[in-house]
């Protein structure tokens, strides 16, 4: 059989901090098992010191550990050390060393604020199976959310579904869409399984791949911009999510909404929700003491 | 908090409201709602926070169009008791 490419495998990433000696220091964590990938952020006294980012299996406790395991891989801690751990998205009730359990709504908002600073006033989590909107306050604090995870139009998963179809690795994929003279029509039903069956007959007709992602990308924005219509868009803006990635629909997005949507180059995004969490897991660990 | 409970599909936007803000947890829209679609407990977004108040149960979500439709007859515009029940005026509906 020959071996066939596996155009969705997104890059999974692992990191540690350099300068942070975590002795004698404050370990909480955050784990974000989603429906599609998973995070571990350790927290040293408050300050990000260790994330991982994987593939969610189909085991959501082991995906839990895994991610866990992964981000202490190059830190010397031991998962004892960890000495409040938050679950969030998804599978957030099957983390089985966590001390709690919170919304992936409340994670989002709070790892944003940390990400992007306190003027964010306007959180678009695009994951892989929902999306999520969400105002927050200068603290992080939710003041107006919504949710979608009815349908798969406008997630990742529907990005998957597009890479695969075309033969594009799924990182290439924004860069490709903007490779383009001008902007196609958009590919009219966003729902993954028509659009797919429409790219399918647009490929026929001759489309290069490029102008099919384009057509693809821009759909998906006009999708999330009709959702992010019922909360309003407030500045700042940020983006968090595996599609922040995707240089394709945040453009097309930020062209949409006509407000600047902020730089992510410094952390993955994909890690908000856990960093959310191991903020929580401080939080929490800090009032259960004063109690 | 402005939580939106709900969701938007092909045949439209399907969203029951709750200002956490005005919201006491009294219950009454528990009591009223016949189909179980409200409840009352601690409030989950916000985890720091120690007061109850009312959401959609995570169950009924994905189905309000089909669960609330007895409440909300074509024909004529009445208002649904969960939100008739409600002192606050905590509760609105998008549909």
């Amino acid at each position: 059989m020959v071996e066939k490419t596996e155009f969705w495998r997104w890059t999974e990433s692992q990191w540690t901090s350099p300068d942070i000696d975590w002795k004698g220091k404050l370990i909480t964590s955050g784990v974000d098992v989603g429906s599609v990938s998973s995070q571990a952020v350790i927290l040293a006294d408050g300050e990000l010191f260790a994330y991982s980012n994987m593939r969610t299996g189909s085991d959501s406790p082991d995906s839990a550990m895994k991610a866990i395991n992964w981000a202490m891989e190059d830190t010397g801690l031991k998962l004892d050390d960890i000495i409040y751990t938050v679950g969030t998205g998804y599978g957030r009730v099957n983390v089985p060393f966590s001390q709690r359990a919170i919304t992936e709504i409340a994670c989002h908002a709070r790892g944003g604020n940390f990400m992007y600073g306190s003027s964010v006033r306007t959180i678009l989590d695009m994951g892989g199976q929902d999306c999520k909107a969400i105002h927050c306050d200068e603290r992080g604090k939710v003041t107006n959310f919504l949710m979608n995870d009815k349908c798969a139009a406008g997630t990742g998963r529907g990005m998957e579904v597009f890479a695969d179809l075309l033969g594009v690795s799924i990182n290439d994929v924004g860069n490709l869409s903007l490779d383009i003279d001008k902007e196609p029509t958009p590919v009219s039903s966003t729902c993954v399984v028509y659009a797919k069956t429409e790219a399918t007959g647009l490929l026929r007709e001759g489309w290069p791949k490029n102008k099919v992602l384009a057509a693809y990308c821009s759909a998906m924005a006009h999708r999330i911009m009709t959702l992010l219509e019922r909360i309003g868009v407030e500045e700042d803006f940020a983006i968090t999510g595996g599609i922040a990635k995707n240089k394709g629909v945040v453009t097309r997005l930020e062209k949409e909404v006509g407000i600047k949507i902020l730089d992510t180059s410094n952390y993955d995004p994909q890690i908000a929700g856990a960093l959310g969490a191991a903020l929580f897991a401080k939080a929490l660990h800090e009032k259960g003491k004063k109690k | 908090m402005i939580a939106n409970y709900g969701y938007k599909d092909g045949s439209g936007e399907y969203f029951i409201t709750i200002d956490t803000d005005k919201c006491n947890g009294c219950g009454k829209c528990v009591d009223a709602c016949p189909y179980g679609v409200m409840a009352v407990g601690e409030d989950v977004n916000d985890p720091l926070s120690d007061q109850e108040v009312a959401f959609v149960a995570e169950a009924e979500r994905k189905k309000i169009k089909y669960t609330c439709a007895p409440c909300k007859p074509t024909s004529k515009k009445i208002i649904p008791p969960c939100i008739k029940a409600c002192e606050m005026d905590a509760i609105t509906h998008s549909w």
